[in-house]
């Protein structure tokens, strides 16, 4: 009984060990990126594994904000790609990670339903009382950036819902719930023809821009460069510019 | 802990000699219990006590407490209109396919409760089946509402319900109920005066149950309610959002959430669990 | 045939199971079905109440109203189960009051009803009481007025006192009797105590795999059992023979009584009637024969001998006639019987 005990004990801190083990071991790269970056990182790290053999590359998309809390926690990663300066300085502020480099830019555009039942045409249409609109909750970018523009456009609203992160947002306006949202212009073109993207002024005042930094604790620190000079090259701003960021 | 003592037990002399307490048993319940526990006692270490008071006093806190109860009290309201008629049909009527019925009862339980509050828009959302006609019918619409909030919590809460009071109505003794028809009593007086009160132990501890996983109801309210302070914002989603910024602000809520539930349920469990 | 009481043919079908039984019962009149654990009789009684489905060819008529096309509720029946089955959360009061509260009456006619009932069962003191605690004798005592309470045509007793001790048992025995003997309808009881079905009932149904094997009044029955089964509830030694005027053949034996009977016939005679001897007896004409001692066990204040041999038979003897004969188990002996002490009668 005893001998048994011991071999499940052993058996539980060998596996214990295996999943402390660095995830940079045997040629592996762990990003973690802004929700909004799924299709065009998605579209890279095939890029990279395809020009070093052998790698692997693994993605965490999410909110900036969850993302950054994860790593300050000592989530296991190797590059961080955030979706506002703001979210990055959580984790460069606990000196986590070098001096970020900006590599894409991303505006909000006014989102809404095929057929655009609600008929709306500008960021003010929006405070109309009869249309439902769904906002990102200000603590992560995209809502961030949604109050900075409608502040300055001088447009007050009331949202009926605050969503935690773009996707969210823009999976009510998919469903035809709500009849607007303000979501990034890259994330129209994904929803497919479900959602229509209409691009407004005020966005000029209201830019994202997307910071990108190895953590300075990478293990596999020499793959995670490559991998952020990948971004950083023709061949990146290439695929970024097709998903629609504009270059920094 | 008693143990036999190494001369053998002792005879006749009115005290129980139990056992040895199994350590196979013992050391994995340790286990387990300090499993439940740490996580809380993280939280406890963690909470930003100075700031403690001045945290619970701001105004979205309260409202968002305010809001969990409201909407977890009226869910599990909810849950004992529908849910008790639904475990009387499935304990006590003998259905054609009960057994596939009782398994769509349970699906809640194992579905993401996001994809539950998808499943809900697809349903009363706006252009949902039947939405769509509540909305032309009676101009109601659900999502974004505090009703919407009652809906999302009642459908992840009610399972809890029904199988607990499901179960309490297999075990009862039916013959009580025969012992009543004997008397002249139809079904209904039957369920009223009879089953109910039978059951109502069982009926309490799945109301509890039902209450406290409203309570914490997250996946389906953010999904099909959506999350606007005062309206639709509960202490879970308040959590969560607070996680994107201010983790000490989470912990802070968590723990009133935490304190708020044990409260309640360890006084409904003295008045009512333990009295029947 | 008169249209009041009840007359019923209860037929129940299951996998395994067979119950066809019929009988009547008179206003008035206490009929006790008797029968060993599993024979069917709670099954009957069930159905009677209307809570176990009687199959096609089954008819339940009382008064000269068919009974079996009403549900439960709808019978003019009152019940009393074999726990009680007493409401835990009522009151002793509310138990009584819940039956005429059900058919109508208003709350307070319900319980004056059932106010004056417990006075009647000798119970108003403990009107407030709740069932747990009650004591068994007093639980019996208030499930009958439950079950009085709604002026039934039919009372349905089942194992009404099963779950007494035995001194409490002696007691309620006797208040029940008299209780029953007060109820003018029907009632039907049943048991699997023969001294509780001699004593409560007006006329036995012996039921036996789902089949009545005997009927007949309480005395009838003990002195001319028709089965193994009535002969050791009443503790009698029963033979199925054929007869030819005074003597019935029993395999090998020729038993000689003082009743003529002709063709099948059964020999009963009690244990205590026989006797034991080491050497064969000279003398008198008696029943005699070699048997081999069995066994051996006490029984009340004498000792019951098993006797195997031509026939099984149990004889009854003193214990000194027991140290006497220094019986033990194997032991060859002679047994006999009076020719006055049988009993003859046909098959």
């Amino acid at each position: 009984m005893r001998r048994l005990l011991l071999t499940v004990l052993a058996a539980a801190l060998v596996l214990a060990g295996c999943g402390a083990e660095p995830s940079g071991a045997g040629g592996k790269v762990t990003v973690f990126a802004a929700a909004s970056l799924t299709e065009s990182f998605t579209r890279l790290g095939e890029a990279f594994e395809a020009a070093h053999p052998g790698t692997a590359v693994t993605f965490n998309f999410g909110s900036s904000a969850t993302l950054a809390q994860q790593i300050v926690q000592g989530a296991p990663a190797d590059v961080f790609a955030a979706a506002s300066p703001a979210t990055m300085r959580t984790v460069t502020d606990a000196s986590l990670a070098d001096e970020p480099v900006t590599f894409a830019r991303n505006k909000l555009e006014i989102a809404v339903p095929a057929g655009n039942p609600a008929n709306v045409r500008v960021l003010a249409d929006l405070a109309d009382p009869g249309v439902k609109v769904a906002l990102c909750a200000e603590q992560v970018p995209c809502g961030a950036a949604a109050a900075q523009a409608l502040e300055a456009a001088g447009v007050r609203l009331t949202p009926v819902t605050l969503e935690q992160d773009v996707k969210a947002t823009l999976t009510k306006v998919r469903l035809g719930e709500v009849d607007a949202a303000l979501v990034y212009r890259t994330d129209v073109p994904a929803a497919g023809g479900e959602v229509l993207g209409i691009p407004f002024p005020e966005a000029d005042r209201a830019v994202n821009d997307y910071p990108i930094v190895v953590l300075g604790d990478a293990p596999a620190g020499d793959l995670a460069r490559r991998f952020v000079e990948l971004v950083l090259s023709p061949q990146g701003k290439d695929v970024l510019a097709k998903a629609g960021f504009e270059a920094p | 802990m008693t143990t036999t003592s190494p001369t053998g037990p002792a005879r006749g002399g009115g005290r129980v000699v139990a056992g040895r307490l199994p350590w196979v048993l013992v050391v994995p319940a340790l286990l387990g219990l300090a499993f439940l526990v740490l996580p809380l006692a993280g939280l406890l270490i963690r909470a930003p006590w100075p700031t403690l008071l001045q945290r619970l006093a701001e105004p979205q806190v309260l409202e968002a407490l305010r809001l969990s109860l409201v909407t977890a009290t009226i869910a599990t309201a909810v849950c004992l209109l529908l849910g008790v008629p639904l475990a009387w049909l499935l304990a006590r009527v003998d259905l054609p396919g009960r057994r596939v019925v009782r398994a769509l009862v349970t699906v809640p339980l194992v579905l993401p409760p996001v994809v539950g509050g998808v499943a809900l828009l697809l349903v009363l959302g706006r252009r949902g089946l039947v939405g769509q006609w509540l909305e032309s019918a009676f101009g109601v619409t659900l999502p974004f509402t505090t009703a919407g909030v009652v809906v999302a919590e009642a459908f992840v809460a009610m399972p809890f319900l029904v199988i607990s009071v499901e179960g309490a109505l297999r075990a009862a003794d039916q013959r009580y109920e025969e012992a009543a028809a004997t008397l002249g009593a139809s079904r209904w007086t039957v369920f009223r005066r009879v089953t109910l009160p039978l059951v109502a132990p069982g009926i309490v501890a799945g109301a509890v149950l039902c209450w406290a996983r409203a309570l914490g109801e997250f996946g389906a309210t953010i999904t099909f309610a959506g999350n606007f302070p005062g309206t639709t914002r509960t202490m879970p989603l308040a959590v969560y959002l607070a996680l994107e910024t201010e983790p000490e602000a989470a912990i802070v809520l968590s723990l009133v959430l935490l304190a708020v539930s044990v409260v309640i349920l360890a006084s409904l469990r003295d008045r009512w669990v333990n009295a029947a | 045939m008169t249209a009041s009481g009840l007359r019923a043919r209860l037929v129940v079908t299951r996998p395994a199971f067979r119950l066809d039984v019929s009988f009547e019962a008179a206003p008035g009149e206490v009929v006790a079905l008797l029968g060993p654990n599993g024979a069917g009789k709670t099954t009957a009684l069930r159905a009677l109440a209307g809570l176990t489905g009687l199959a096609e060819e089954g008819h339940i008529t009382l008064d000269g109203r068919p009974l079996h096309t009403e549900p439960p509720d709808r019978r003019p029946i009152g019940m009393v189960f074999q726990d009680y089955l007493l409401f835990p959360h009522l009151s002793a009061l509310d138990n009584v009051a819940f039956g005429p509260r059900c058919r109508g009456a208003s709350k307070a006619e319900a319980r004056r009803v059932a106010a004056d009932l417990l006075e009647r069962v000798g119970l108003a003191a403990h009107a407030a009481a709740k069932p747990r605690r009650l004591s068994g004798g007093q639980a019996q005592r208030v499930a009958l007025a439950r079950a009085l309470a709604v002026r039934p045509r039919l009372l349905l007793l089942d194992e009404p006192l099963a779950a007494l001790d035995a001194h409490t048992r002696l007691e309620i025995r006797s208040r029940l009797r008299r209780d029953l003997a007060g109820f003018d309808g029907a009632t039907v009881l049943v048991t699997h105590d023969p001294l509780d079905a001699m004593v409560l009932a007006d006329r036995l149904v012996v039921v036996e795999d789902g089949a009545v094997v005997q009927q007949g009044e309480p005395a009838e029955v003990a002195r001319r059992p028709r089965t193994d089964y009535v002969a050791r509830l009443v503790g009698l030694n029963l033979y199925r023979g054929t007869g030819d005027g005074v003597r019935v053949k029993v395999g090998e034996l020729l038993f000689s009584t003082i009743e003529q009977v002709d063709g099948p016939a059964f020999v009963a005679f009690s244990p205590a009637a026989g006797a034991l001897y080491r050497t064969r007896p000279d003398g008198s004409p008696r029943n005699l024969w070699q048997a081999a001692v069995e066994g051996v066990e006490r029984h009340g204040d004498n000792v019951r001998v098993h006797l195997g041999g031509p026939i099984a038979a149990f004889v009854d003897i003193t214990p000194a006639a027991l140290a006497d004969l220094d019986l033990s188990p194997g032991r060859q002996v002679w047994a006999a019987v009076k020719a006055t002490e049988t009993h003859a009668y046909p098959a």
